[in-house]
């Protein structure tokens, strides 16, 4: 089976390639990228991409899968579907599962469910330590070679310094990048933002410092380490400084950032919809701009979608003991697409970020569009409008803020080794 | 000017005529409770509910009086006897609460936001009572309402209100409300329990007590919101005492004809000396005594509201 995708305006962030051009693929490759392809025969399947954008498929660095221990709330399946609609085609699915993939058998499990029925690529991140406690260090070896690509005790910091300084340093054995989430714990015994949003609602706040305090100290640990260090859904200006004045003196620092941290801010909290309640949370107008301006200036190297699916009840209470997360897969590239949109950078930049930089983090063959790479190509209209309606997601976590939003871009066809494996109702393909 | 709200969620939602809407309807059921027989028909046969998931001592009192002065059907569920204990979510217990047809249903509850979340499920009226450190809008308009029936207006007043604000739905009440007059309000406490970002709200920050009172009209005092953590805020409470505990000797630097007022519970001997609490300048039971009013009058615009 071949498929020839036609007429597209073909952006392959990595070569630099940007003009309307025909794509070829054959089996799970890219044979050929030329004009006026001409390929015949009944197993040619050939795609009228005309008007819209051809690209790699998106990486998603950070997201929650819930699989093994919580599939009430999502699964492998119903998670990379989403995935595959939102444009991505490989995801990175973080260890806070039950139990908790510090062992070879969690991630072993993951790699088997995920070859039999996951839609996308799925790149277990293995815990920094056992049971994400914060104590001992996870076998980090055995977990490498299990197909883990990076380690990460997401949802919390590693409280313990000397237990981090020794993470970092044994990185190196294998070459992995640890995922820092920065939040200093005992600053953070809130739910919303420190500022004139909380003084109004009186929800228990927590400051931009329990972030930025832990950004200073794991890039400090890790430029000590000489290892490599990847700062995850960075949210304050704070943060953007501290990193972007790091990354001067320590080359291997890289960050994410999140959709809902340059598309909301902490007012959308002043109505106590839980669906806005996420962890770090979010920040106030000046902090988004900072965000913004971080993204344009290359500080932050990668959007991710920290995808946090819920169940219905574990947000239909009060705000206070409410789920953190955004069910984020089929929102966030379309919300990325306001960058570009509102001039904050070119669609080249923009897929940079979703594509050749998580790539590089990951040190993964995919995220390029280029003869001889595996087919992971989207086809997407960065103007088509569409409304957002969290019932019709495919994600079992309905959990979004985004709900009865317009958003401008709309992903249209993913293709994952060479197969299809989404397409939306309105494209004929 | 007519009613509309089904709600009294907080006093963010409300205009500057709606607050005084509410004063001015409350002036007119005050009599009733210095009558023999306190007792109107207005709202017979409608029922109240009052939903508390904190202990509550005067504002549920004060709302079954208001009722039952109105001649509704009250009936109190208190956290401890309701399933809550048994692990009912909020919005289970208010739809099996809707289910039972209640038109006007008081939620007091530790956690902010509780009220809007009961409001958005039930299709009855919702007030409420008190919702963590966000709001208490019955107890800010009782306290406008007793200012101006002291001093006869809202504005050009001095206003300072003393203590743990941070952790205070009375004080953001208060202030919500006190920012639609042309008054001056003052908030002292120890930088630690006072909330970034006030200036921007068009508060002034005064740490220290005496310079805060300084020609005050007006001083609430606040008690440490031992329940939401305000003890470790402070370095001890003998402390807090020597620093933001009012005195008489403090009030000879306030207006000669300052009032002190307080929304109770009172820890004597911190925030506030037997001799001011029970002194001229107390009008803390008239407060008391004015909630009642103000309850009937939110009662009775909520249930009288046009539909």
């Amino acid at each position: 089976m071949s498929i020839l995708i036609r007429n597209g305006r073909v952006i392959d962030p990595k070569s630099g390639l940007d003009e309307v051009i025909d794509v070829f693929v054959n089996g799970n490759t890219i044979e050929k990228i030329d004009k006026h392809i001409r390929k015949t025969g009944s197993d040619v399947r050939s795609i009228d991409a005309a008007g819209h954008i051809v690209a790699p498929g998106l990486i998603d660095t950070h997201a929650h899968l819930r699989e093994p221990g919580y599939e009430w709330k999502e699964t492998i399946r119903t998670g990379t579907m989403a995935a595959t609609k939102g444009g991505f085609t490989s995801v990175v699915c973080m260890a806070n599962t039950n139990p908790v993939n510090d062992n070879k058998s969690v991630t072993d499990y993951i790699i088997q469910k995920a070859r039999s029925e996951a839609s996308c690529r799925v790149f277990p991140c293995g815990a920094i330590t056992k049971g994400l406690k914060g104590e001992e260090l996870s076998d980090m070896g055995e977990l490498y070679e299990s197909g883990i690509v990076a380690i990460s005790d997401d949802g919390k910091s590693v409280k313990n310094s000397a237990i981090l300084l020794k993470a970092f340093e044994y990185s190196r054995l294998f070459g992995i990048p640890v995922i820092s989430h920065c939040e200093d714990e005992d600053l953070s015994r809130g739910y919303v933002h420190e500022g004139r949003a909380s003084l109004l609602s009186g929800l228990d706040a927590v400051p931009a410092i329990a972030e930025e305090l832990i950004v200073s100290r794991d890039i400090a640990i890790a430029k000590y380490a000489n290892a490599p260090v990847h700062l995850t859904h960075i949210s304050s200006g704070g943060s953007v400084n501290i990193i972007q004045h790091a990354k001067k003196s320590h080359k291997k620092i890289t960050c994410d950032t999140c959709c809902h941290y340059f598309s909301l801010t902490d007012e959308a909290t002043l109505g106590f919809d839980t669906s806005t309640k996420v962890n770090p949370p979010l920040r106030s107008k000046e902090d988004v701009e900072a965000i913004k301006e971080g993204l344009r200036n290359n500080t932050i190297d990668i959007i991710a979608t920290d995808h946090a699916p819920h169940e219905g009840t574990s947000k239909d209470v009060e705000f206070d003991i409410a789920s953190f997360g955004i069910s984020g897969f089929e929102t966030a590239f379309a919300l990325s697409l306001a960058l570009v949109h509102e001039g904050v950078m070119t669609l080249p930049d923009l897929l940079r970020k979703f594509t050749v930089n998580p790539a590089k983090l990951l040190k993964l063959p995919y995220g390029q569009l280029a003869p001889g790479k595996v087919a992971d190509i989207i086809i997407f209209n960065p103007d088509v409008e569409w409304k957002v309606d969290r019932n019709s997601f495919l994600s079992r976590g309905k959990n979004s803020p985004f709900h009865g939003w317009v958003l401008k871009g709309k992903n249209l066809l993913t293709l994952v080794d060479g197969k299809i494996v989404y397409r939306d109702k309105s494209f004929k393909a | 000017m007519n009613w509309t709200k089904k709600d009294l969620l907080g006093i963010t939602e409300l205009s500057k005529e709606e607050i005084l809407f509410v004063l001015d309807t409350a002036e007119s059921f005050k009599e009733i409770s210095q009558r023999d027989i306190k007792k109107v028909p207005t709202l017979r046969g409608k029922t109240v509910i009052t939903l508390f998931y904190e202990p509550s001592t005067r504002t549920r009192t004060s709302f079954e009086i208001a009722a039952k002065r109105l001649s509704a059907d009250t009936i109190n569920i208190s956290a401890s006897t309701s399933s809550y204990v048994k692990g009912e979510t909020l919005k289970d217990t208010a739809k099996n609460l809707e289910a039972m047809n209640p038109d006007v249903t008081i939620i007091r509850h530790s956690m902010p936001g509780a009220p809007h979340m009961l409001a958005r499920i039930l299709d009855s009226s919702v007030v409420n009572g008190g919702d963590g450190a966000h709001e208490h809008p019955t107890q800010a308009l009782l306290d406008a309402y007793t200012i101006r029936e002291k001093k006869g207006t809202i504005d050009g007043l001095k206003i300072v209100i003393v203590g743990d604000i941070i952790h205070s739905r009375v004080a953001r009440s208060n202030i919500f409300t006190l920012r639609n007059f042309d008054s001056e309000i003052v908030c002292c406490g120890p930088p630690t329990m006072l909330p970034p970002h006030m200036e921007e709200l068009g508060i002034k920050v005064e740490y220290n007590l005496k310079k805060a009172i300084h020609n005050a009209d007006v001083i609430m005092m606040l008690r440490i919101q031992k329940e939401r953590g305000g003890v470790s805020y402070i370095p001890s409470v003998k402390e807090y005492s020597a620093f933001f505990g009012l005195t008489g000797e403090h009030i000879m630097n306030a207006k000669k004809d300052v009032i002190i007022m307080h929304p109770g519970p009172m820890n004597r001997g911190v925030e506030i000396m037997d001799d001011v609490a029970d002194g001229p300048y107390s009008v803390i039971l008239e407060q008391v005594e004015n909630g009642v009013a103000v309850r009937m009058a939110i009662l009775y615009l909520l249930l009288g509201r046009e539909k």
